[in-house]
């Protein structure tokens, strides 16, 4: 299904973001090998010039990634009606085992160039580029993963066929293979016990690294951990409760305007939430230099500051949601 | 932050007054980037235009429609299956319908005969869509020469011609009375074009068609949620071969966009260098330029959307039409309504603005280092 | 221990690095410059006057040796630090005054200042009293390509004194000026030192050199200091 506009669109995405990363790779190599801040070689200068093409890139990838990441879900949305049983966007990532691996690994790519740019941030503030080496380290990361990303997502659409009339003899009406239009949610309750658990910890953890200034790491980690309990959250019950639907799981359709873009409401601050957090947690364990301790006293608190209270809008607007509802679902 | 966006505004200040100083030069790759904008934003605009039409206009389809196969040909259905199908549990109606081609040798185009559903159409009388009106010079009143398949000339009087709004499923479109149809084509009482069956429960469509296949095993159902599968595949299909062969003039405007932004003038490559000189560092220099393609990007995006949309939903697009709408000798003069909506943007953003300022990225960068110190050697 | 505002040690800079035509500019230099002084650099073309002062103002890095300023050493500073520092310490006038054709005066005075986004009222305000010292504040809203020479080179000067540095540096600032321009550029001069501010000049001419404002001749040649 190669010729679907969107499609298309989101091919040329990849194409882009793999054409820019793949230079800033082969640089990061050479960065790695001649680095040598105290030097004042051509050499040294240049390396620290293209240093700023590097991070432009990085910056076009995330916000590249992110309208990607929204069109692939609409698409899919819209896609539904092309396959027999799919209602939804989750029917059409259902139509091959590349669906959901292609979407999930977009998600790692934003989560991945958000803590990069953050590290960026960070090492730009200091003197004497502390966090140089680490930070073209983990663009090595973010290479492979855009790659596997952008081949995941080809072979997800090439294996994408809608079940069209094809003969105009044959009785085919496609009924034979239906996709699953469901996602197995949890039970509600122990979902909801999950959920505010684990994000109860997460803003209690910020709470304390706050007061004690100490601890930042412990809740990073958490946030980690609480962008997929969420998620896990609004498949088992918050979306059953905003479609007002026993069996609607649908994460996606949220974003829909039917249901009044609340979607966005909710996965904004949650998104924000956790990529501060993780971004955070990946520059912590490598900001030792002693150049980085005032910056980081100024930074971490505020960091984990925004990161706490969006968490904490979360679970108010989960909480809201839930009550509101006209449907019931425990007792 | 409150810091963040006072610098921004600066930068925004100069680049702006920098757009301006330098207007010409920039003229022509303002007006091929509005251009590019313009086209690929048409074509999405009218054909998700024309996805939902056809949408809309299916929703009031019936849900199946069984045709008879005679040797995988289309054959008439006799009238017993009708009262076959009637037994079928979950089948809310049956109807046979009366339809069929006729081939106009002064118009050179098939007319869509058909006997409507809704409405007697008295002996002798004729409705006709207003395409035919239009290559015939009918109207209401005149009286139409038809050629039967028995040779024998049948005279139908224009009764009315269907309102233009519907043009898109009517303009070829010639409703008769049931008598004067199985005249004209000699179809014996008792035989029909095809049945159509309304269903109690939709879910239930297909269950309902394999009992159809059981019952009557030499007919074809044909869903509704089939030929809505059907059409949104061929238009977007459609649509994607045209943006396929926009390949060249996309890549065509990438070039120049980088050829543009590398070229600096000496003048330009001197007023970096004092910028940088004065104290402004690469990152602000970074930052002005790419607001500089932000604001050239939003000037082409609003402007070839705005020409787009005006194009398509106001003139109905006859650049492109023909391509998307299908092959055809009379064609539907209709209006679309206006849709945009947000996939259509995104998809035109990452068609026209990423790949703007990926190809500007690297000359913006090696503009923006340029060494302090050389506006001193 | 002098008062040394601008210190140089074993300074060298090379150009074409690497290349077969590499060649060394400023070839070990030691020098040290005192805060409220004016300093003359002089020189045969190709004596490295002019990259010696872009090493001394921040605008390049030398490629072996130290530099340090106000005592900070700035010679492995990387580049977003290196413009802050030349922000707040240097203010340049470049022998072909480099204005940016097509802003007003005041735009150009205020240019330097964008970056650090001081409050717009502020800026302009501190921009056109330049401008009013300086003998300029009538000419403030007329496009730079319609200035005279001696009007170009006062609001380069003001240009240069928009973020208040304690260090002017100004290159050949008579080549382009008749001898009562000169005269006059000599007097501004005078004043920046009364007001505390450390001046670098580079010049040919012999006005300069003869001039009684200047503390301090240093004499380049083949990039090592001879005088």
């Amino acid at each position: 299904m190669l010729f679907h506009p969107a499609i298309m669109a989101l091919l040329l995405a990849d194409a882009l973001t793999l054409i820019l990363l793949l230079p800033a790779g082969l640089f990061a190599l050479r960065l790695l090998r001649h680095w040598d801040l105290n030097s004042g070689s051509a050499r040294q200068i240049r390396l620290e010039r293209q240093t700023y093409l590097v991070a432009t890139v990085l910056g076009f990838v995330f916000a590249v990634q992110l309208v990607s990441l929204l069109l692939l879900v609409f698409t899919a949305d819209r896609l539904a009606v092309q396959f027999v049983g799919a209602m939804c966007a989750v029917g059409t990532f259902n139509v091959n085992p590349f669906g959901f691996p292609a979407l999930f690994l977009k998600l790692a790519l934003f989560f991945l160039a958000s803590a990069w740019l953050f590290m960026n941030h960070v090492d730009n503030r200091a003197p004497d580029y502390p966090l140089t080496r680490v930070k073209y380290g983990l663009l090595l990361v973010v290479l492979p993963v855009a790659a596997l990303a952008a081949v995941v997502q080809v072979r997800y659409f090439l294996g994408l066929q809608a079940d069209v009339i094809t003969s105009c003899c044959g009785s085919l009406f496609s009924g034979e293979k239906t996709v699953t239009a469901e996602l197995a949610g949890m039970p509600p309750l122990q979902a909801m016990i999950g959920f505010y658990s684990v994000l109860g910890a997460t803003v209690l953890g910020g709470l304390f690294a706050l007061w004690r200034r100490r601890g930042a790491l412990v809740f990073s980690a958490l946030s980690a951990v609480a962008f997929p309990v969420a998620i896990a959250a609004v498949i088992a019950f918050l979306s059953l409760y905003i479609y007002e639907h026993p069996h609607h799981h649908c994460p996606f359709c949220l974003l829909k305007a039917e249901y009044g873009y609340v979607g966005y409401l909710v996965y904004l601050p949650l998104f924000v939430a956790s990529a501060l957090g993780v971004a955070l947690g990946v520059t912590l364990p490598f900001a030792r230099a002693a150049t980085l301790q005032p910056i980081m006293t100024r930074i971490t608190p505020r960091v984990v500051a925004m990161a706490t209270s969006l968490f904490m809008l979360c679970m108010v607007l989960f909480t809201w949601f839930s009550w509101r509802s006209n449907l019931v679902l425990l007792g | 932050m409150r810091h963040w966006i006072a610098r921004q505004r600066y930068l925004i200040d100069y680049t702006v007054a920098a757009l301006a100083r330098r207007m010409a030069k920039n003229a022509g790759l303002v007006a091929v980037y509005t251009a590019l904008v313009f086209v690929i934003a048409s074509v999405l605009l009218y054909s998700h235009a024309l996805k939902r039409e056809a949408g809309y206009l299916l929703q009031g389809a019936p849900e199946v429609v069984l045709q008879k196969l005679t040797a995988g040909r289309h054959d008439l259905v006799p009238a017993d299956y009708v009262e076959k199908l009637q037994g079928i549990r979950g089948v809310r109606s049956v109807q046979g319908r009366l339809w069929g081609y006729y081939f106009d040798p002064l118009a050179s185009a098939n007319f869509t005969v058909m006997v409507p559903p809704d409405r007697v159409i008295p002996s002798g009388s004729i409705v006709i869509g207003e395409g035919i009106a239009r290559t015939r010079g009918a109207a209401e009143g005149d009286v139409i020469a038809m050629r039967g398949s028995n040779g024998a000339l049948i005279l139908l009087r224009v009764a009315e011609i269907l309102p233009r709004e519907s043009n898109i499923v009517t303009a070829d479109l010639f409703l008769v009375g049931e008598a004067d149809f199985r005249a004209l084509f000699s179809i014996t009482p008792g035989l029909y074009t095809d049945v159509v069956l309304s269903v109690a429960q939709p879910r239930e469509v297909r269950t309902i068609a394999e009992k159809v296949l059981l019952v009557l095993p030499d007919t074809r159902p044909v869903l509704r949620e089939e030929i809505l599968r059907t059409y949104e595949a061929v238009f977007d299909w459609r649509e994607g071969i045209v943006l396929m062969l926009l390949v060249g003039a996309g890549l065509a405007f990438v070039i120049l966009a980088w050829e543009k932004a590398s070229g600096l003038s000496a003048d330009e490559q001197r007023e970096i260098g004092v910028l940088k000189a004065l104290g402004w560092e690469t990152g602000d220099v970074l930052t002005m330029k790419l607001w500089e393609g932000a604001l050239v990007s939003g000037f082409a995006f609003l402007a070839g959307f705005s020409l787009a949309y005006w194009h398509v939903f106001t003139f109905s697009a006859p650049l492109f039409a023909p391509v998307l709408k299908g092959w055809s000798v009379l064609y539907p003069d209709f209006r679309l309504t206006p849709a945009v909506d947000g996939l259509q943007l995104a998809s035109l953003f990452l068609f026209t603005v990423v790949p703007y300022v990926a190809a500007t990225l690297v000359p913006v960068w090696r503009a923006a280092v340029t060494d302090p110190d050389r506006v001193m050697r | 221990m002098t008062d040394a505002f601008i210190e140089l040690r074993g300074v060298r800079k090379a150009y074409n690095e690497g290349l077969p035509n590499q060649f060394w500019a400023v070839d070990g230099v030691d020098l040290m410059l005192e805060r409220g002084r004016v300093t003359l650099l002089t020189g045969p073309s190709g004596s490295g006057k002019t990259t010696l002062l872009t090493l001394l103002g921040c605008l390049a890095r030398p490629t072996e040796g130290r530099v340090r300023v106000a005592g900070q050493d700035v010679s492995s500073l990387p580049e977003r630090f290196l413009t802050e520092q030349r922000r707040h310490n240097f203010g340049f006038v470049f022998q072909q005054f480099n204005l940016i054709r097509g802003l007003s005066v005041l735009d150009n005075v205020m240019l330097p200042a964008f970056p650090l986004a001081p409050p717009h009222g502020a800026l302009r305000a501190r921009a056109l009293q330049l401008l009013g010292e300086l003998g300029l504040a009538h000419r403030s809203d007329a496009r730079v390509e319609w200035l005279s020479g001696g009007e170009a080179q006062r609001t380069a000067i003001a240009r240069a004194l928009i973020n208040d540095p304690p260090v002017v540096i100004a290159d050949e600032p008579t080549a382009n000026l008749d001898t009562h321009l000169s005269k006059a550029f000599l007097a501004i001069v005078e004043r920046l030192k009364d007001e505390g501010r450390t001046v670098i000049l580079s010049s040919h001419d012999a006005l300069v050199a003869e001039a009684s404002i200047v503390d301090r001749i240093v004499s380049l040649r083949d990039g090592k200091v001879v005088g």
